[in-house]
């Protein structure tokens, strides 16, 4: 093997096994920021040894082993330490507790399930409400997705240092609040949770949104926001929303080849050629959303979006789309998560269930709505709605006005084209 | 990026002999490790080829031929299909599947590349195996 060879195989390794030994060492010494520069020790070892030596049979175990020796003798520093300064009080004997020879023991036979919750525990520290959203993402994707800080810039368009600084602080404020590393309790389950979902689902929606040219890191987001997806599902199997969400992803990333064309223009839903959709991807969708009702979380706000997604991904031409089982799935979704933007995708919904004019009715009580001033769809779903209507010169005002509201040029030329074809008609 | 780990047949799995209680344990405990890695997309094991068919293509013609089939070797015992974002980790994963017949039997396995619906957009340059898409 090459230099080069070995190398890419240690990043291999690296990134299989570099949350579960985080999550460990971040149970020994109670310190997510700690805990990684301590891996990162570990890793710096393997790349020494490994290219002479050759990769370990069972180099995850290795890697583990080095980060927790280097945790363990950290802690004995500590101790040593505060020894030295008689700082002595409840801190050490908290730490002594560390080093007394049974619990090192105990440590070190941690089970596979004893890891798998170590690396719940890291989700919800990295996704903790004290974090704002963006440090949430940056220290997700570098904890849990194993990605170097390079990588996460290049996926968010912004300079290395940024997201640097970012994670940085990020660790800082954990340490700083004294976060406790571990799965919420009960009561705060829901909510902590729900953070953890939001944060893959922003990952995941980034990838979504990258567009030709991009860097192939961002679409490659869509693939982390999935992994880590099932990866909380593996560990939570009992959350229907975990599954709701991992449905939702796994329905949306199926049409990833059909939503744009050649030229990198974005294909509407109802024109994509359903030929390439994805069935495997569909499929393990249906599978998760099936588990996530079973469980009792139909009206989940992530599995009524999967489940409105799943009415698409069944009907094999646009035209057998069931509008009337999604109208009752938008007023199911409308109820636990009321929003403008649902209410406009409702009334899509209303339109091709039962006509346009049914439609219009509810966009137009929309048309108040001060948090859809600048959102684009709105003129663009009542453009849609006017020319189904007939009411085409209607409709071709409401198609420019969304042209000069989107920023994304793409779906301006769109929707200019949809205007002009309005004005043509006769 | 998506890569295929194929069993190849074998006398036993050619006969529908089950893997002994340790293998068992083995393939569960690998497969399970995939899944809570988040890499797993599909597993399965095919039944001897016995129960299967050949439909065959000649000069336009086409038959049927009812197994078993004799070429062994050449026989899929079984798949697991992965999705990981290189070819080292597909390397890595594939390195630690267990050995399929049992610790001390001979056996091989095969890891092979997918491509994407998108590797057939048309007009479209099929990405070279890289390791970066």
């Amino acid at each position: 093997m090459t230099q080069e060879a070995t190398h890419r195989a240690i990043e291999a390794v690296w990134r299989i096994e570099s949350a579960k030994v985080i999550a460990h060492v971040a149970r020994l010494v109670r310190d997510v920021g700690l805990a990684e520069e301590l891996a990162q020790d570990a890793l710096v070892s393997a790349l020494e040894h490994w290219p002479e030596a050759g990769l370990p049979n069972n180099p995850g175990a290795w890697l583990m082993a080095a980060a927790k020796n280097r945790a363990l003798d950290r802690l004995r520093q500590d101790v040593l330490h505060a020894r030295k300064h008689e700082e002595l009080g409840h801190d050490l004997d908290a730490l002594q507790a560390h080093v007394v020879p049974d619990f090192v023991d105990a440590l070190a036979e941690a089970s596979e399930d004893d890891i798998g919750d170590d690396l719940l525990r890291l989700v919800f520290t990295a996704c903790h409400p004290l974090l704002s959203t963006d440090a949430r993402v940056a220290l997700t994707l570098r904890l849990i997705g194993g990605l170097t800080t390079d990588e996460i810039a290049r996926a968010y368009l912004v300079p290395e240092k940024t997201i640097a600084q970012r994670i940085v602080r990020a660790k800082r404020t954990l340490t700083e609040a004294r976060v406790p590393f571990e799965v919420p309790r009960a009561a705060d389950l829901p909510a902590r949770l729900g953070s953890v979902l939001e944060v893959i689902y922003l990952v995941f929606n980034e990838g979504y949104s990258a567009t030709a040219g991009d860097d192939w890191m961002r679409p490659a987001l869509c693939a982390e926001a999935l992994r880590m997806g099932r990866i909380v599902a593996e560990l939570m199997p009992d959350e229907s929303e975990v599954l709701g969400l991992v449905a939702l992803m796994e329905i949306q990333a199926s049409r990833t080849s059909a939503r744009v064309d050649d030229e990198g223009r974005p294909v509407l839903l109802m024109d994509q050629d359903r030929s390439r959709w994805d069935p495997l991807l569909i499929r393990r969708g249906l599978i998760a959303l099936a588990r996530a009702e079973s469980l009792g979380g139909a009206r989940g706000p992530y599995a009524l979006q999967a489940a409105l997604a799943a009415c698409h991904a069944r009907a094999r031409e646009a035209d057998a789309t069931d509008w009337a089982q999604i109208v009752a799935l938008y007023d199911a979704l409308a109820q636990v998560a009321p929003s403008p933007v649902i209410e406009l995708n409702r009334a899509v919904a209303v339109g091709m269930a039962f006509g346009p004019a049914a439609g219009l009715e509810i966009v137009d009580a929309l048309g108040v709505e001060p948090s859809l001033a600048n959102y684009h769809w709105l003129p663009s779903v009542r453009g849609d709605l006017l020319a189904k209507l007939g009411r085409l010169d209607e409709a071709r005002v409401e198609f420019e006005r969304a042209a000069e509201m989107t920023r994304n040029a793409r779906e301006r030329d769109l929707l200019m084209a949809r205007a002009r074809a309005v004005g043509n008609s006769p | 990026m998506r890569f295929m780990i194929i069993v190849r047949a074998t006398p036993d799995t050619e006969a529908g002999v089950m893997p002994e209680e340790p293998l068992m344990a083995a393939m569960a405990s690998y497969h399970e490790a995939l899944a809570k890695a988040g890499v797993l997309l599909d597993v399965a094991g095919l039944q001897p080829s016995a129960k299967g068919w050949r439909v065959r293509y000649r000069a336009g013609r086409v038959s049927v031929v009812d197994g078993p089939f004799a070429d062994t070797q050449s026989l899929v015992a079984g798949y697991t299909l992965i999705q990981v974002r290189s070819r080292e980790e597909a390397m890595e994963w594939a390195r630690r599947f267990p050995a399929p017949m049992g610790e001390q039997a001979d056996a091989e396995i095969e890891v092979r590349q997918l491509y994407e619906v998108s590797d057939f957009a048309p007009g479209k340059q099929r990405r070279a195996d890289t390791g970066h898409p």
